[in-house]
């Protein structure tokens, strides 16, 4: 009984479960497009860095990536996301969710861009030397060669990541943006319950982790099923 | 003899984890120490209107007061799961929180106002309606400025930095006890207090239900020393008349 008044109080009492269910949502969508901006500032990091590391080129572009990759790196999400809220949006009023996004996103980006790197230089270079005798210039070996088979190498690691960033996004609540995490902290802080609203929103956690490593591991079997 | 070694090493971390239980003669305050002049840090402690009470309480009862900063949304879990006995971070007594925790006799009187910007059209508490309004997380201001029509609620974790928030124009209003609300206007230029008080309200310190004796004590500690006149000689410390 104890047990069916705890879940009444915490979730369906003036309708408490609105918390974890709007939170839910700012946490799948600023992961999600978390998730895009990092795909897509790791990828042109990677790209660069790499060429940088086998040819010498993009000297410049080169040294601001290292200056992004040891920033963004070397320092804690929360603070990174404290400072875009208070310092570079200083005094607008702006989004959270999108600040949220810019946050994550930016610091997502620094850890794939060194996943796609590595996947990159796993490569042999006999790959890019086939490419180019051939007839494909640099850009055309690197798109039609390189980057599919270190996608499928580095596809593990990538996946990591992005549970990181999900489980990483419950920070966003210092910013007094309504995440999960901090939905679960709403409710807590109205009916003092400590267990119910803690585990819930762990099992909501691991939920999603376990599906997202379902579908990452699906699609790693069918990126493999060329290598026969 | 490994299995030995490695049985010993296992029983002495189990006995390590639990000496970190609070031990009987300390008494163990949960508080959230950004909240001046209540509890605050001042150089590498922690000190204020709730620390003295409870220092005073603790000598009384012959025991260590030992402090524990944490989130505010947290104080009242620690005491209510008996991670500390006294929870003292301006708690006002709640029916909500009666359910689960008991309360002392109340120590001080406070109330719920409203911070704005000096240029702010918001005069009195009827024209928050449709505001974005800034509070603390699980703090009075929370509960209240619920029922506010219209506004939206932004919980910060702290309430220092809604009132940043209210600085960079990111919200309208930040709903927060009076005391600590002197002391974020007097610290930051083109803020002021609306002269009309949200509510008012009644500070008391946090003890779990099934420790009634601690309750008993507390009670007689306060008792004692609004009778003999330290209580108003702490809260005159901190607190200066003319403000």
């Amino acid at each position: 009984m104890a047990f069916f008044d705890g879940f009444y109080l915490n979730f369906i009492k003036d309708n408490r479960w609105k918390y974890i269910v709007n939170g839910l949502g700012v946490t799948l969508r600023v992961t999600l497009f978390a998730v895009l901006i990092g795909i897509a500032i790791g990828f042109v990091i990677a790209i660069i860095r790499s060429t940088y590391e086998k040819t010498g080129k993009l000297k410049i572009l080169n040294f601001l990536a290292n200056i992004y990759l040891t920033v963004i790196r070397g320092t804690p999400v929360v603070v990174q996301l404290l400072i875009i809220y208070f310092v570079i949006f200083g005094s607008v009023r702006i989004d959270k969710v999108f600040v949220a996004i810019v946050a994550f996103g930016i610091n997502s980006g620094a850890y794939v861009a060194e996943i796609i790197r590595s996947g990159i230089m796993s490569i042999d270079p006999g790959q890019m030397e086939a490419g180019r005798s051939l007839g494909f210039n640099y850009i055309q070996t690197m798109w039609h060669i390189i980057i599919p088979q270190a996608f499928k190498n580095v596809l593990p690691a990538l996946g990591n990541e992005f549970i990181v960033l999900l489980k990483e996004t419950s920070v966003a609540g210092y910013i007094a943006l309504e995440d999960l995490t901090k939905g679960a902290d709403i409710i807590r802080s109205q009916t003092y319950s400590p267990f119910i609203p803690l585990l819930s929103v762990a099992a909501i956690y691991l939920g999603i982790v376990m599906l997202l490593s379902f579908l990452l591991k699906k699609l790693e079997r069918r990126l493999r099923s060329s290598e026969r | 003899m490994k299995k030995f070694l490695c049985l010993a090493a296992g029983l002495l971390m189990i006995a390590s984890l639990a000496a970190c239980t609070s031990k009987k003669d300390e008494l163990v305050m949960a508080t959230n120490a950004e909240f001046p002049p209540y509890e605050f840090h001042e150089g590498d402690k922690i000190v204020g209107i709730d620390v003295e009470i409870c220092q005073a309480i603790a000598d009384e009862l012959g025991k260590e007061l030992v402090i524990e900063d944490m989130a505010f949304d947290s104080v009242i879990t620690s005491v209510y799961t008996g991670k500390a006995d006294l929870g003292a971070a301006g708690l006002t007594i709640t029916e909500d929180r009666l359910k689960n925790i008991n309360f002392s006799d109340p120590y001080a009187t406070a109330a719920q106002v409203i911070i704005i910007k000096e240029d702010s059209d918001i005069a009195s508490p009827d024209d928050l309606v449709g505001k974005t309004i800034g509070v603390q997380l699980g703090t009075t201001g929370d509960i209240y400025a619920e029922d506010i029509e219209d506004a939206t609620l932004e919980r910060y974790n702290k309430g220092f930095e809604a009132v940043q928030a209210l600085l960079q124009g990111k919200i309208d209003a930040v709903i927060i006890d009076n005391e600590p609300a002197k002391v974020y206007v007097s610290q930051n230029d083109g803020l002021k207090i609306v002269d009309e008080a949200f509510t008012y309200e009644e500070y008391a310190i946090a003890i779990a239900k099934d420790n009634t004796k601690l309750l008993d004590d507390v009670n007689a500690a306060i008792k004692k020393l609004k009778d003999s006149g330290k209580l108003d000689e702490i809260v005159a410390k901190y607190i200066s008349a003319d403000n």
